[in-house]
């Protein structure tokens, strides 16, 4: 082990844990008013979101549009279980949600490894072949979950009631994670194959599908407590600081690790140049569908986070319109970089939320969006390369590989000659 | 030993996977069951189906006008322009504001009393049709001047935030009170709209009268649209493939180094295809107002989207694509609204889309990406 990165490691999970638990106290203490409160967990919800872009667009160069359409999915799936609990007293929604996420993911599972088998098979096929195990996977569930609800409901109520409030709580953020990586990988596996651009219009029109089903969810999809277009309201609110904290925390370690990975500098290879990669071994189907799957899952998880921030959903916070947000986020922050993207996201939650709406007289607070596009153009302007530009931690920054001890002495320092010797 | 010269026998499951025939098979699936729902339907009413298709007809042609500024911007510089559709509401206001506040449609017979209504009429219209594309397309070339050409050089996300942002202020910029208002306003058209039926020939339909059941109806705002969107569309292509301007751009599109080593004025010729491009959505603007009489500052986001959609599905950067598209769009909404669901519109509008980007991915028209040394 290097000494250097484990300082840094520890240097940094400590620093992290430090600033939490100081905007915690900050919070407890009343210095931040519930106001401010709410703007810094929105901050971190977009620091998970725009971490995932950043995966997909800054290391893996697919243009994507539709981390948002996964943000929605994962919102609506982690209110629902929760809903259904705090209100029905039911873990139906729990138990439904989880039993697809398995059987959903064991259907991928098997489909990969008989297709395994079969080569050249192009992707719509190949799609086509998932999505009848999806829809196989998806009746099971539904079928089986009917006879497991009622027990499920009573293990948790042998609990007492904040606790399994809160064991719920982050499962169905983790499931809403899940569910949102299913949906990604079944719709990336035909719509990766396409060009940059039209990748991104694909996911664009992702998720405008989304928000459209979302608005309808109540008639179409048969969700009764989604209320459609008029918003999901009764969510409990559950979404903490800490908890909103701890797990940007672990996207950030788990995105710093998995770049640091030799999956991670394939990644990027693929940005660089997709040719040159193929032409190194790198598969660039695997490696584009793993991101684009990660990616999703970290935007599946903060959607769950920020349902249950304000309690309140409606499908126009999931409009195409904001779904440039995290692209405008990671964009500042500096594409393919990890602290700038966190950084940021908090500055953008912050100002536009916050500052500007103090800043404004009152009587201005409709010039809030006419001054936002004016900074944009000046930060475009003024700095095309983001804010914080190449400046990483020195826990995030990517080092690369040490060379072996016999390449490094051959390659830097010369050999002693023979004569010298003799 | 001997070398096997005949080629070692394909398999059925093989055959299946190099044809790709589980994909084809499941996209015919889906396209016969949905053609054979909407035969179905429309064999129970016809007039309702070629009602539907005329209401297409008159949408596609005005998602052309706004596509083809789409699809001219992105052939040259590459760049998504998100902020088209909201200088088609800018069109869309600014005719409002010449026919409401200065009465812009009735100059003619203000100038000189006793001449014809319906030359002054027409005059009239078209110089409101005109004022809407000056104005857009002097925005267009302020914006590519102020927003989009000093990033020429950054990163292509550069100029896409850009655009966003452009369009964002447009919006809200207009919201403001003393600009367009954030209220709907009802559109004041220029012209009267005299409606005719067809049943057993054309017959004209006096205001207040029901239309008898079964007859296919159809307006002069109908045919208005489709012959300026025709004279546009002529015009603009005439413009490109006859004219030197028309050449340069296709040449900036080709390459602009080499264009520029050619002597072409390349910012030139950018800024001319952003106003080009821009009249077209003023006009559009103007037509899509008289036709759905209301106007509102958002109310370029979602025909801007579906037009885009529109360039994309008939192949971005060519112009017959743009129409095509257009049209497919046009019907496609109206349809879905029709016989499948109206609140899934646009949703359908985008699975339309991915469906045809999957089998053709750059579009109808669309050529093959070139390679780039």
């Amino acid at each position: 082990m290097n000494l250097k990165a484990n300082r840094s490691t520890i240097g940094f999970i400590g620093v992290s844990l430090l600033i939490i638990v100081f905007v915690q106290v900050l919070i407890s203490v009343g210095v931040l008013s519930a106001f401010w409160a709410t703007l810094i967990s929105i901050g971190a919800v977009m620091g998970i979101v725009s971490l995932g872009l950043n995966l997909i667009y800054g290391f893996n160069g697919q243009f994507s549009l539709g981390q948002w359409g996964f943000y929605a999915i994962g919102a609506y799936t982690a209110a629902d279980v929760t809903y259904r609990w705090s209100q029905e007293h039911s873990a139906s929604g729990l138990v439904i949600v989880s039993l697809v996420v398995l059987l959903v993911g064991g259907s991928f599972l098997l489909i990969r490894y008989m297709l395994s088998r079969i080569r050249g098979l192009d992707p719509l096929s190949a799609f086509s072949l998932y999505l009848i195990g999806v829809v196989i996977a998806g009746f099971l569930a539904v079928k089986i979950g009917q006879f497991i609800i009622n027990p499920v409901t009573a293990m948790f109520n042998i609990l007492p009631a904040s606790l399994a409030m809160q064991i719920i709580f982050f499962l169905a953020v983790l499931l809403a994670g899940a569910l949102a990586a299913e949906v990604s990988f079944i719709f990336g596996m035909p719509v990766l194959t396409l060009g940059s651009d039209y990748f991104g219009i694909a996911t664009l029109g992702f998720t405008i599908i989304v928000k459209v089903l979302l608005d309808n969810s109540d008639v179409l999809l048969g969700f009764e407590e989604m209320k459609g277009a008029r918003g999901m309201v009764g969510i409990p609110k559950l979404t903490s600081w800490l908890w909103v904290s701890l797990f940007l925390l672990a996207v950030v370690i788990v995105t710093r690790n998995l770049l640091h990975s030799s999956n991670g500098r394939a990644m990027i290879s693929v940005r660089e140049d997709e040719i040159a990669a193929k032409a190194m071994g790198i598969d660039l189907a695997q490696q584009k569908t793993l991101t684009f799957v990660l990616g999703s899952f970290f935007a599946g998880l903060a959607g769950a986070l920020y349902a249950h921030i304000n309690g309140f959903l409606h499908p126009n916070t999931f409009n195409f319109i904001k779904s440039f947000d995290p692209m405008i986020i990671i964009v500042f922050g500096g594409l393919g970089s990890v602290t700038g993207t966190v950084m940021a996201a908090f500055a953008w939650a912050l100002v536009l939320e916050g500052v500007l709406r103090l800043v404004l007289p009152t009587g201005f607070e409709t010039w809030r969006f006419v001054v936002y596009p004016v900074l944009l153009l000046i930060m475009m302007l003024l700095r095309p390369k983001g804010l914080f530009g190449a400046f990483e931690f020195p826990f995030l920054r990517q080092v690369l590989p040490p060379l072996r001890k016999s390449q490094g002495s051959a390659a830097t320092t010369p050999k002693p000659t023979i004569a010298e010797g003799d | 030993m001997e070398k096997s010269t005949t080629a070692p026998p394909v398999s059925f499951f093989q055959r299946i996977i190099r044809g790709r025939w589980i994909g084809k098979f499941m996209l015919a699936a889906i396209s016969i069951l949905v053609t054979v729902g909407i035969a179905f339907k429309a064999s129970q009413s016809p007039a309702l189906f070629f009602q539907q298709l005329i209401n297409g007809l008159q949408l596609g042609f005005v998602y052309a006008l706004i596509a083809l500024g789409y699809t001219m911007v992105y052939g040259i510089v590459r760049l998504i322009n998100f902020a088209h559709g909201d200088v088609f509401m800018v069109g869309a206001f600014v005719s409002y504001f010449a026919i409401a506040n200065f009465q812009l449609h009735a100059w003619p017979s203000a100038v000189i009393p006793e001449i014809n209504p319906v030359i002054s009429l027409v005059i009239g219209t078209i110089s409101v049709i005109f004022l809407a594309m000056a104005t857009c397309g002097f925005l267009a070339v302020t914006i590519e001047r102020v927003a989009y050409k000093p990033l020429r050089d950054a990163p292509r996300i550069s100029a896409l935030i850009t655009a966003i942002g452009v369009s964002f202020f447009l919006e809200y910029f207009g919201a403001l009170p003393f600009v367009f208002t954030s209220n709907f306003i009802t559109y004041k058209r220029p012209f009267e709209v005299t409606t005719w039926y067809i049943q057993n020939g054309i017959h004209h339909l006096e205001a207040g009268v029901e239309a008898p059941t079964g007859s296919v109806l159809f307006s002069n705002i109908l045919i208005i649209i489709i012959i300026i969107s025709l004279l546009l569309l002529a015009s603009l292509q005439f413009i490109v493939r006859r004219t030197k301007v028309g050449k340069a751009m296709r040449a900036v599109s080709y390459d602009k180094p080499t264009a520029r080593l050619m002597g072409i004025n390349v910012d030139g010729i950018i800024s001319v295809t952003f106003a080009i491009g821009a009249a077209l959505a003023g006009a559009a603007g103007v037509l899509y107002a008289t036709a759905y009489p209301q106007v509102v500052f958002w109310m370029g986001i979602t025909p801007g989207l579906k037009a885009f959609v529109a360039a994309v599905l008939g192949g971005i950067g060519s112009i017959p694509g743009a129409l095509v598209g257009s049209l497919i769009m046009g019907q496609a909404e109206v349809l879905s609204a029709g016989y499948i669901s109206t609140p899934m519109r646009d949703a359908i509008a985008f699975t339309i889309l991915i469906l045809v980007l999957l089998v053709r991915p750059t579009g109808i028209f669309g050529e093959p990406e070139r390679e780039k040394a």
